[in-house]
């Protein structure tokens, strides 16, 4: 069985009751009919893809949104059960189902728990209702406390918790007062990411000048100044390591082997392929990505992986293009961007460092052959002497002060 | 092209006031004697520059011939000439005007005379230009034409009752346009039999055919294996092919003969043989005199342009060779500056002129161009009686060897309406303007005439006029020599260190708020460090103003959506991009567009 390449297995479901105020995720209100639809043409792409990728094993599957537990539980169970019939999972494969509270409830979860799905990642983003009102939430902090406690019931025993830091007038009080009731639920992962006010939410609209005013040094008016935004960051980490939580990625707090094997698949380039609208993939070390358009989607327009893996015809565009080719492609949903190596290199250091433990050296020599020193020797240097790296026998890392300005630092990778 | 009777020909030329519709009415001559058909029309045929349709300017002089079948049942040669209507480029018009017999003058009929139509035809009729107003956008629900033509015939004093009333957008009463072309604008004179004698008001760099000049013939005739000779430059060469303007391409003939407009290719190669104004003549049978008028342009503003990547600045050498040969007036000079490395210091008519060079330099030759704060010539006065004309404030002399120095002043005329007149005065006051005097040319409208000097109107100068007129102020200026003036030098300092090419010529009495100005722009413009950033305005040894960039504390990369890995990599590449774009002074990266963009302070 060993001898398959590990794949990962994206699932985009992209509806929501709601659009949130922040989101700028690919997601819309629908209805049930098109929940229907849409499960029927993931699994006509699950069985297409899983046809031509008979040499790969898939080792998580990660169903996110939108809401996927918006969908009704026979949607998710036809779903899963696709994944299972088509392909060949390998038998501790992590299984995430990304949901919403107040969309939770127990019949749904057993019948995940039935469909094979062995960890929950819930959005919670605050424990303050005033905070959840502004964001645009469904839900309150007690319904959500109510479904985990479901959850724990039911026996999952493997569940995130999605948090938000840096709303609109939060102060560091508030955030420790979320992560606190959060701690006390002892759930075995925490994500805490900073709001990044996106172009074309309602957050924009109203945020948008404040963010930028605070990105060039100003005062901003409603959004945390920087510096609490960062004390948030580093008591995030204080706070979680107290109770055994350990950062693992920029954003990711886990317990001892409990850090979402998924996630960590994105930043380490292995190979996943994404179903449902939008979905990125990268497969051969190429990068392709279905089309946004739902209409579209539910015609049948997905990309095909015959290009990628140079066998039968290619359904939709040609092989390799360029980066520009791909980027006009992409916008129709279609294409194809075949790295190159100094790109796939990029992605090594770009996404490797988001880890805690970093990149190795030992790695990259034996990913591309030569020595990382070669293309990265100067940046190496100069971040290290800024001290925003530092290196530990072959590993090579951010350091505190680094991951805050982490962006600066990963863009020196680009060659 | 059988031989052309000289009294069918009318060579002309359309000027106007910027805006009043002098490419459109050109386009819709065009299409009107059906050389191209309105299928084939791209709006403007003869802005063919991509800048130029963008801007809605003309900046290069264009000319196309046209064949007109007039209602005596005659066919006529028009040659037009589209001219430049930008004051800075006054001299190119000027050449265009000499090859003219006539100008149509097209004034708007709801906005009436502005301050470039006033130049304009003053300008023509020191040509002897017959002048033939049209009266254009009579389709628009302001337009007064009764009004605009009283207007023409009491300010300019040409009889305009006659004047064509046409929308050159919707096509209306052009044919009256043209009927008045056959009647209206005279005949060329010249003999063919006289010794070549022909006016170069423009020229164009071809990699295949060299350099090729348009002229118009005034006596004489000229075609292939003629050797000709450039009567200011000297140098001569033999005619390889002439011709004549079609729309957008050339179209060779015989011999081009007095009276007639057109183009001559002569295996020149060096881009400086042929200057606009100078005069083509025989070599073997050479005319008398030079055609009058032949000046050496001089520029008025000067900046430095350095390549952003310095190993491309042999690249922008050639590049401005090749423009210099279309531009007369563009010059340039090797200079270097301890921020920004090689370059050269260019002199240009103006800041629009500048600033279409460097676009130019930017897109047609796809250079990545840094250019410094543009400035005047100085006249600096030592104490040991030298005269230095300082066109690269860091050439200061110390000081204590200056014993006074003179800038350049012009002569400005402001027309604008009379709601607007307290805040243009008020602007001239600022840029320390010296009023001269005011006339009503109508109950709303005046003429404001100021001594102004020109560094004051470099940068921002129309800007501000159009913006704090709500764009009802029209403007036109000549130089009028040098006048003492006490100024200084400001340097810039970021992070301690003094940045060469930040520093300039400024008004002692003016220098503290534009140093404090120009330290809020750069504060805007330099992006955050990962340490705090002094930016400083000093003069000598002192700090007048200072601004600091706070130091970067948190940017953190987003979420990772569904392994959407390309929406990063386009961050962390538009980033990537961004510091391309920037020069580092001492440990401080620039961006290069805040090397000019401080100049744009007006902040009304």
């Amino acid at each position: 069985m060993t001898d398959k390449k590990e794949l990962e297995l994206y699932l985009h479901i992209p509806f929501c009751i709601r659009k949130c105020n922040y989101c700028d995720f690919l997601s819309m209100p629908a209805d049930e009919g098109v929940y229907i639809q849409y499960a029927d043409m993931l699994l006509e792409e699950l069985k297409e893809k899983a046809g031509v990728c008979r040499e790969y094993q898939a080792i998580t599957v990660f169903l996110g949104g939108g809401t996927p537990s918006l969908l009704p539980e026979g949607q998710i169970s036809r779903i899963l059960g696709g994944v299972q019939e088509y392909f060949s999972l390998s038998p501790n494969a992590e299984v995430t189902i990304e949901c919403n509270p107040g969309t939770l409830d127990r019949q749904k979860l057993s019948a995940y728990q039935k469909s094979g799905v062995n960890r929950l990642s819930i959005g919670l983003q605050s424990a303050i209702n005033q905070e959840l009102g502004l964001l645009g939430r469904i839900h309150t902090f007690q319904q959500f406390e109510e479904n985990f406690a479901l959850a724990r019931d039911i026996g999952f025993q493997n569940i995130n918790i999605d948090l938000i830091s840096g709303l609109p007038r939060q102060t560091l009080r508030d955030w420790e007062y979320t992560l606190e009731k959060v701690m006390d639920l002892e759930p075995e992962h925490i994500s805490a990411y900073s709001l990044i006010v996106e172009p074309g939410t309602p957050f924009y609209e109203t945020y948008g000048e404040d963010e930028q005013r605070r990105e060039q040094g100003g005062h901003p008016q409603y959004l945390p100044e920087e510096e609490t935004e960062r004390d948030m960051y580093q008591r995030t980490k204080a706070l979680l390591e107290e109770k055994g939580y350990r950062r693992y990625e920029i954003s990711n707090y886990a317990r001892q082997g409990r850090e979402c094997r998924h996630n960590i698949g994105y930043w380490r380039r292995t190979p996943y392929l994404g179903f449902g609208l939008g979905s990125a993939s990268l497969l051969e070390e190429t990068r392709f990505s279905n089309p946004s358009s739902l209409k579209e989607y539910l015609e049948g327009n997905y990309t095909r992986l015959g290009p990628v893996l140079h066998k039968g015809p290619s359904a939709k565009g040609t092989g390799a293009a360029s980066e520009r080719e791909w980027q006009e492609r992409q916008t129709e949903g279609e294409g194809y961007w075949k790295l190159s190596r100094e790109q796939q290199m990029e992605e090594f250091m770009f996404l490797g460092l988001r880890m805690a433990e970093g990149v190795s050296k030992v790695g990259f020599q034996a990913a591309f052959g030569i020595n990382m020193e070669g293309p990265y020797g100067k940046p190496l240097q100069e971040f290290q002497k800024q001290g925003l790296l530092a290196q530990q026998g072959d590993a090579v890392f951010l350091t505190e002060e680094g991951i805050a300005v982490s962006n600066y630092v990963l863009g020196g990778f680009l060659l | 092209m059988a031989a052309t009777d000289q009294s069918k020909i009318r060579n002309f030329c359309i000027i106007a006031h910027i805006d009043h519709g002098k490419s459109t009415l050109a386009d819709r001559i065009i299409e009107k004697t059906g050389l191209l058909t309105s299928r084939e029309m791209q709006a403007q045929v003869l802005d063919n520059m991509e800048l130029e349709r963008e801007r809605g300017i003309t900046i290069k002089a264009q000319t196309v011939r046209i064949v007109y079948r007039a209602k005596d049942g005659e066919e006529y040669i028009f040659n037009l000439i589209d001219t430049p209507g930008h004051v800075d480029f006054n001299y190119e018009v000027s050449r265009s005007l000499a090859a003219c017999d006539g100008a149509i003058l097209v004034v708007d009929a709801a906005q009436g005379i502005e301050a470039q139509t006033l130049a304009n035809v003053y300008l023509a009729l020191d040509h002897d230009l017959d002048v033939l107003p049209v009266i254009n956008k009579i389709d628009l629900p302001s337009a007064e034409p009764e009004r605009v033509i009283e207007e023409i015939e009491d300010v300019i004093g040409l009889e305009a009752q006659d004047a064509p009333r046409i929308s050159a957008k919707t096509g209306l009463n052009i044919e009256d346009v043209l009927e008045q072309i056959v009647e209206k604008i005279p005949a060329p004179g010249g003999n063919p039999e006289n010794p070549l004698q022909a006016l170069i008001f423009d020229s164009l760099y071809d990699s295949y055919k060299g350099v090729i000049v348009f002229c118009r013939i005034k006596e004489g005739r000229v075609k292939v294996g003629t050797t000709i000779k450039m009567m200011a430059t000297g140098a001569s060469a033999d005619v390889v092919e002439v011709g004549y303007f079609g729309a957008g391409q050339f179209i060779p003939c015989e011999e081009l003969s007095a009276g007639m407009v057109g183009y001559i290719t002569a295996s020149l190669k060096n881009v400086r043989d042929t200057q606009v104004g100078d005069t083509v003549t025989d070599a073997d049978r050479p005319c008398s005199a030079p055609l009058p008028g032949y000046k050496k342009v001089n520029s008025m503003v000067f900046c430095g342009m350095y390549p952003a990547d310095g190993a491309k600045y042999p690249d922008l050498r050639d590049a401005l060779e090749k423009l210099q040969l279309n531009d007369a007036a563009l010059q340039f000079e090797p200079e270097t500056s301890i921020a920004l490395g090689f370059g050269f210091r260019c002199g240009f008519l103006g800041l629009l002129h500048l600033e279409i060079i460097q676009e130019r330099l930017e897109r047609e030759y796809g250079l990545d161009l840094v250019t410094t704060a543009p400035g005047v010539i100085y006249k600096v006065h030592k104490a040991n009686g030298e005269i230095i004309e300082l066109t690269n404030p860091s050439n200061l002399p110390d000081p204590a060897e200056i014993e006074y120095m003179e800038e350049p002043m012009v002569s400005a005329e402001i027309m604008v309406t009379s709601e607007y007149i307290g805040a243009i005065m008020d602007l001239c006051q600022e840029r320390r303007g010296i009023y001269i005097s005011m006339e009503y040319m109508e109950e709303t409208r005046a003429l404001l005439k100021y001594e102004l000097p020109l560094n004051e109107i470099i940068y921002d100068f129309f800007d501000a006029l159009k913006s704090r007129s709500r764009g009802y102020a029209s403007f036109d200026y000549e130089m009028k020599g040098y006048a003492r003036s006490e100024l200084v030098k400001l340097d810039i300092l970021i992070n301690k260190e003094e940045v060469d090419a930040l520093s300039f010529i400024v008004h002692s009495g003016t220098a503290y708020e534009r140093g404090r100005k120009m330290c809020e722009k750069l504060k805007e413009e330099i992006p955050r460090h990962l340490f705090e950033i002094p930016i400083q305005a000093a003069i000598g040894s002192k700090v007048i103003a200072r601004e600091t960039v706070k130091a970067m504390r948190k940017d953190v990369l987003a979420k990772c959506y569904g392994g959407d890995i390309s929406r990063k990599r386009k961050l962390l590449e538009k980033q990537k991009e961004g510091k391309k774009r920037m020069r580092q002074v001492g440990n401080v990266e620039v961006p290069q567009k805040a090397f000019m963009s401080v100049l744009k302070l007006d902040d009304r």
